[in-house]
């Protein structure tokens, strides 16, 4: 029994060795953040900072009443340009424009949490750990590279919040292959403060984050709810129909 | 045909639900039916936790066409709209989520539930004759399950149902001589595109719907013509009683209602925690990559199918060009076996060598890819094969020797490791083993005949094992 459940082990760890090899950049967690008041900053920082790029053509913006917002408040904070409270979140920037302005397309973000999760972390860490790892790269057209997705096309949007940084890269001798040389990152060097202390700005990307995590499934909360409900009576009925069958069965010999 | 129309008379002050019943019965056989299919229909009395995995695959048939239906109503089978429609059914439909959530749960539940069946038909050998058409037919409904599966995975459009239909319709291509035109015909183009999703969402909606209706009836009268097996292999209809019913049957209704009600409300428990609790399952139920709306212009790094077809998938990976000189040579053994050690005629076995040339100096010539799209094929079809591979003399795994339970588990080893690494990049220790568990998986199967009777048989009881619970 020891040995099979050695075998079991190891056999467990062999997906880690597929991730160990294809030197993603490594995931934080994204800091839950599911008050009423973060998922507003969030929705605020998202209209405000992603939007313009950006579409979330699923959301309506009066869904944002499931996060105790009024309409009044919707239409007076979240509104900007025309739209009816009744819409979706679309922009006006057409695919081909993005296309020739950035170089790609910015994908829509109604479901961006669910498609960037992996077996690194969920969607929301991948985000939390994206949008923190901007630096400062002349090289690149816009200016900015960034940690999580190298050469990536979208400037550091919130770049104002967090500051300006560069990365450090040492030159290492490759564990891998002698006499090779391999770029390791060492950390940011800060060029300019932001407006905003490293905790505040971690603190809002993690109420962005966690806005676009309730984004990507409004029904989340009430399934979960729900869920419990359906399962306790699902236990109870369970139950009673065991002791029926049961009492039937007594009968046959 | 029969005789004239016979009104059933019934007391003047005879309840009028009894009235309703006579009216309809003097019309329509429906009591006959109700008595006949559940009501008076024996079955053996000793069949265990392996025997509501049935009961459960109507139940979720049953589940997908009705949450299928709703789907339906919202669902826009147009290359632009299908993803957005998708979100719309998750986001405005008054609970669309949960219709959407139950159809995809119920899809990977469907394979669960039907792989268990299947290993419940491996464990107590009701494959065997009498059977064999039950089984001949389930194999239908199961093809007919994966091709529901796969046309199925197309319709909400992301970027793995694009890529992973992409995969598996160039399959076709590799086909000698018509394998380019029958990939065009099955697309509607010469990629996947908006011809295809419109095909695709015919055929998943009512083609193939139609057919598992119809297999799965033939399956169920085959299965009343001739009475279920057991978990003790042994024929319990030939054994009567002073009541003219098998000593060890009893009537399912009351007894199977009762114990399939508790079963169903059991998979409902489990049903019920994945669709409110994990939806996703990790990314196996419901792929990540499926959230990025469908781009032919973006190949996706890893391209796998869903978690039920990885284990042949598997089978089709490790068919590298490089494995061809080992299954030239597991061919040529498996003919050199057939004429020292099978009891086939002589003509049999001229005819079996006659084919086995073909298929060398085919595998000689031909691309891998093409021998992998056969075995691929093979693997799936050899299952159908079972009831005249296995030549044991027992039917019940309880009476077999105990080293065939070890042969049972390192199959059941092989498929769960062939599905894993269907799931995973194809570095080249992975395909090793993939090659070495499909040489066990076929093994399994073509030595059949051979090991499947070999060893020491335990006697069979008369009786079934039963303990009055």
């Amino acid at each position: 029994m020891n040995f099979s459940k050695k075998i079991l082990a190891v056999l467990a760890l062999l997906p880690g060795f597929v991730f160990a090899n294809e030197g993603t950049f490594p995931l934080d967690h994204a800091p839950e953040r599911n008050d009423v008041a973060s998922l507003q900053n969030g929705a605020k920082l998202f209209v405000n900072y992603c939007l313009n790029c950006h579409s979330a053509s699923a959301m309506r913006y009066n869904r944002l009443r499931d996060l105790g917002l009024s309409e009044d408040q919707i239409k007076n904070n979240l509104l900007f340009s025309g739209e009816k409270v009744g819409d979706m979140m679309t922009i006006a920037m057409r695919p081909a424009d993005a296309k020739a302005w950035f170089g790609a397309v910015p994908p829509d973000l109604s479901v961006i949490t669910r498609a960037r999760a992996s077996g690194a972390g969920s969607g929301a860490d991948y985000l939390y750990t994206y949008l923190r790892t901007f630096y400062k790269d002349d090289a690149r057209p816009t200016g900015w590279n960034n940690m999580v997705v190298p050469n990536v096309a979208m400037p550091h949007v919130l770049w104002q919040l967090q500051g300006v940084r560069t990365a450090r890269m040492v030159e290492e001798d490759d564990p891998h292959e002698h006499g090779k040389k391999v770029h390791r990152f060492a950390g940011f060097e800060e060029v300019s403060k932001g407006q905003l202390s490293p905790q505040e700005f971690d603190t809002q990307v993690a109420d962005l984050v966690a806005y676009m995590s309730w984004m990507a499934e409004p029904a989340q909360d009430l399934r979960k709810r729900l869920g419990a409900i359906v399962l306790l009576f699902l236990a109870c009925f369970a139950f009673l129909a065991w002791r029926l069958n049961a009492s039937y069965w007594k009968d046959v010999k | 045909m029969g005789a004239a129309f016979k009104e059933t008379k019934l007391p003047a002050n005879a309840p009028k639900s009894q009235k309703a019943l006579a009216w309809v019965d003097d019309r329509f056989p429906l009591s006959k039916l109700w008595n006949e299919q559940w009501g008076r229909y024996y079955a053996p009395k000793n069949f265990n936790v392996w025997y509501i995995f049935g009961s459960l695959a109507m139940l979720v048939l049953v589940l997908q066409i009705v949450t299928g239906i709703f789907l339906t109503m919202h669902y826009k089978p147009d290359a632009n709209l299908a993803f957005g429609s998708v979100e719309y059914i998750m986001r405005e439909v008054p609970w669309g989520w949960l219709v959407r959530y139950m159809h995809s749960t119920g899809a990977s539940m469907f394979f669960i539930v039907v792989y268990l069946h299947m290993t419940r038909a491996l464990l107590y050998g009701s494959y065997r004759k009498p059977r064999e058409l039950i089984w001949l037919f389930g194999f239908a409904t199961f093809l007919c399950l994966m091709a529901e599966a796969f046309f199925g995975y197309l319709l909400p459009w992301g970027q793995m149902s694009y890529w992973g239909a992409q995969v598996i319709v160039n399959l076709f291509s590799a086909i000698p001589l018509i394998g380019p035109d029958l990939s065009l015909w099955i697309r509607g183009d010469y990629v996947v595109s908006d011809a295809t999703l419109n095909r695709f969402f015919a055929f998943h909606v009512i083609a193939i719907p139609l057919v598992l209706l119809g297999l799965v009836a033939a399956h169920l009268i085959a299965l009343h013509e001739v009475g279920s097996n057991n978990p003790d292999g042994i024929e319990v209809k030939e054994n009567i009683g002073p009541d003219g019913h098998g000593v060890d049957m009893i009537p399912s209704h009351p007894y199977y209602t009762t114990k399939d009600l508790f079963g169903v409300s059991v998979f409902l428990f489990i049903y019920s925690a994945v669709i409110f609790f994990a939806p996703e399952m990790g990314g196996y139920f419901l792929e990540y990559n499926n959230f990025i709306p469908a781009d032919s212009m973006k190949t996706p790094p890893h391209i796998a199918p869903t978690w039920y077809f990885t284990p042949f998938y598997s089978v089709l990976r490790a068919t590298t060009s490089d494995f061809m000189w080992v299954v030239m040579a597991g061919v040529a053994a498996y003919v050199v076996f057939i004429w020292l050690r099978s009891r086939l005629s002589f003509k049999t076995k001229v005819v079996v060598t006659a084919i086995a040339v073909v298929l060398e100096i085919g595998m000689l010539f031909l691309e891998a890819k093409v021998w992998g799209v056969v075995l691929f094929g093979s693997s799936v079809v050899i299952l159908a094969l079972l009831p005249w591979l296995d030549h044991s003399p027992v039917k019940s795994i309880r009476y077999r020797p105990s080293w065939h339970k070890y042969v049972y588990i390192v199959f059941g080893i092989v498929f769960v490791a062939l599905g894993y690494l269907g799931t995973q990049l194809p570095t080249p220790a992975y395909t090793l083993i993939a090659q070495a568990c499909t040489l066990i998986y076929f093994a399994f199967f073509l030595l059949m005949p051979w090991w499947s009777a070999s060893g020491r048989f335990k006697p069979v009881p008369n009786r079934v094992t039963f303990t009055p619970h």
